[in-house]
């Protein structure tokens, strides 16, 4: 079957025989289309720019705003550093790992199953007449880039005011690889893939993104310990009018995430969005509603938490749900994670300051499952048919495995990095804050 | 001479300034400071973590006066500063041994 799926090249033939050249070699091509659409092209040009900006500036001020004031620019860098490195290694290697099609077959288990080759590292054998389903294979290219940049970004919050910058880089550069490379490519490679052949739903990353990320830093946090002082010492946020405005930049940004992973302008598009945004809405709500009960004032970092974990919530979910179906993950998210990032934490006493497992990795596996629910026609989803058993069998398999694999590869990861550079900072560089530590820089002269 | 030392709430400031200057007052430091008396503190909620905040702003005057002045000045002070609640503040008065005003060199009364 995906040997029909080779592209028609309307747009260069000087290319063609370079290309055929290579697309005879890629029988498992995933994309079964053939000529440029202008207004797909134009929606996910728009998306990229949309995902890259809820890494920056949205989630670099998001998290910032969560820290205390001596570490303020470190997040800050390194949410920047991690753009620019983690794209210039998703050019190295990384879209390749991920995306690269060559030795997969469909139903068959065997390496490229898991992840891809080489044959694409610096973009090799494409330019931009080179089509991926109905838009440029480099459009496709630079958007997943967004991704790639964003996942591991997720991370910093659960190690954040302790880690050495130097080890945050290493570990990222290493984790993009052994982890996010290899989920990538089972979900989203295309037939062939392990999790794509399994029939998994992940639409836009609650598998690829969210899970792998919030497991990372669930173990990320565990290993490197607590901040000095925790939980005894207050270590209240430090600016939450940034929180606030990080969290309306994620929402909007998430519109390019969830919508632009139809990767098309068309009503999955317009589907995905809105459920997203009923689904953040929802959870919103639900937390605002649990702590006014809980705590007598409806706090606003609540809703704004819990407008993200309904965003993480729904992000697998977007491509296969219906209204109903985003009303239901957002509440579920807002409950199950703030249980999750407030008696759970605590309860377990670990230090993931800034609640990327409680909201990303919880929130990832919430909408991960329920997407097997409420993809299913019956209930307001547009999966005809389909048996919700078996589906969240298959959510459930596939989120065990991809948190088994993220969570032993992040614990070798760290390891690793923990020999080269150490991971942490030292007690009086940790008393001082990261920013002089680390930078050389205050955030504020005030 | 006599020190006043006057911890206040800062909403009062500028009330507090005008009825000085009625009195004759002619200056004053005002320092924001912290702390804690009867008055509790408040507590803050982050993401179900609670705070504790004991130590709340106020501000401190530092008003310098011939001994006639004093309890012109002292009552002034409480009459503007007070609002009936516990917070309002507290005024603590020091002997003065001496004052030198460095521009002129003027020592004393006269430097004040």
């Amino acid at each position: 079957m995906h040997r029909l799926a080779r592209p028609r090249f309307a747009l260069s033939n000087r290319l063609l025989p370079l290309l055929l050249t290579l697309f005879l070699g890629l029988p498992g091509a995933a994309f079964a289309a053939d000529t440029l659409d202008t207004g797909d092209t134009a929606w996910i040009l728009t998306s990229t720019a949309l995902v890259l900006f809820m890494t920056i500036p949205g989630l670099a001020l998001f998290y910032a705003g969560l820290v205390r004031t001596k570490n303020v620019l470190s997040v800050l860098m390194h949410c920047l550093a991690l753009t620019a490195l983690m794209t210039i290694l998703w050019l190295v290697a990384g879209y390749s790992l991920a995306f690269d099609t060559t030795g997969m077959v469909e139903g068959q288990t065997g390496l490229h199953a898991f992840i891809g080759g080489l044959d694409k590292a610096f973009l090799s054998g494409v330019d931009g007449g080179t089509l991926s389903g109905t838009i440029p294979e480099v459009l496709f290219f630079i958007f997943q880039c967004t991704f790639a940049v964003i996942t591991p970004a997720l991370m910093i919050g659960a190690f954040a005011e302790r880690m050495r910058f130097s080890a945050v880089l290493i570990f990222s550069s290493l984790w993009l690889i052994v982890v996010y490379a290899p989920i990538c490519h089972m979900t989203w490679g295309g037939a062939g893939g392990y999790f794509a052949d399994m029939g998994v739903f992940d639409f836009a990353g609650g598998i690829v993104v969210h899970i792998t990320a919030g497991v990372g830093a669930l173990v990320a946090c565990i290993m490197i310990g607590p901040r000095t002082g925790y939980p005894k010492t207050a270590m209240p946020p430090h600016n939450l009018t940034m929180c606030v405005t990080g969290t309306g930049m994620l929402w909007v940004g998430w519109f390019g995430f969830n919508g632009g992973s139809a990767l098309g302008a068309n009503g999955d598009a317009a589907m995905a969005i809105t459920v997203t945004h009923i689904s953040a809405s929802t959870a919103a709500l639900t937390w605002m509603a649990i702590e006014w009960f809980k705590h007598s004032k409806p706090s606003v970092l609540g809703i704004a938490t819990g407008a993200i974990a309904g965003l993480a919530a729904v992000t697998p979910a977007a491509g296969v749900i219906g209204p109903i179906g985003g009303l239901a993950i957002g509440f579920s998210a807002g409950i199950i994670c703030y249980l999750a990032s407030t008696t759970m934490k605590s309860k377990l006493g670990y230090d993931d300051s800034l609640d990327v497992f409680g909201v990303h990795g919880v929130g990832g596996f919430v909408g991960t499952i329920l997407a097997g629910v409420f993809g299913a026609a019956t209930m307001g989803g547009n999966q005809i048919g389909l048996s919700i058993g078996n589906q969240v069998g298959v959510q459930l398999t596939a989120a065990l495995i991809t948190a088994a694999w993220a969570g032993i590869a992040s614990f070798a990861l760290l390891k690793l990095t923990d020999m080269i550079v150490g991971l942490r900072v030292d007690e009086d560089d940790e008393r001082m804050g990261l920013d002089l530590s680390e930078h050389d820089e205050r955030g504020y002269s005030l | 001479m006599k020190k006043i030392q006057a911890v206040i709430n800062p909403f009062k400031l500028d009330e507090v300034r005008e009825v000085l200057g009625k009195v004759g007052v002619a200056g004053m430091t005002v320092s924001e400071s912290k702390g804690f008396g009867r008055q509790k503190g408040h507590t803050e909620v982050y993401r179900g973590a609670e705070y504790q905040v004991d130590l709340l702003p106020k501000l401190t005057l530092e008003i310098v006066v011939r001994d006639d002045l004093l309890e012109a000045a002292v009552g002034a002070i409480t009459d503007a500063a007070r609002t009936g609640k516990i917070g309002d503040g507290k005024i603590f008065i020091s002997s003065i041994e001496e004052a030198v005003r460095i521009r002129t060199g003027e020592r004393g009364e006269a430097a004040i």
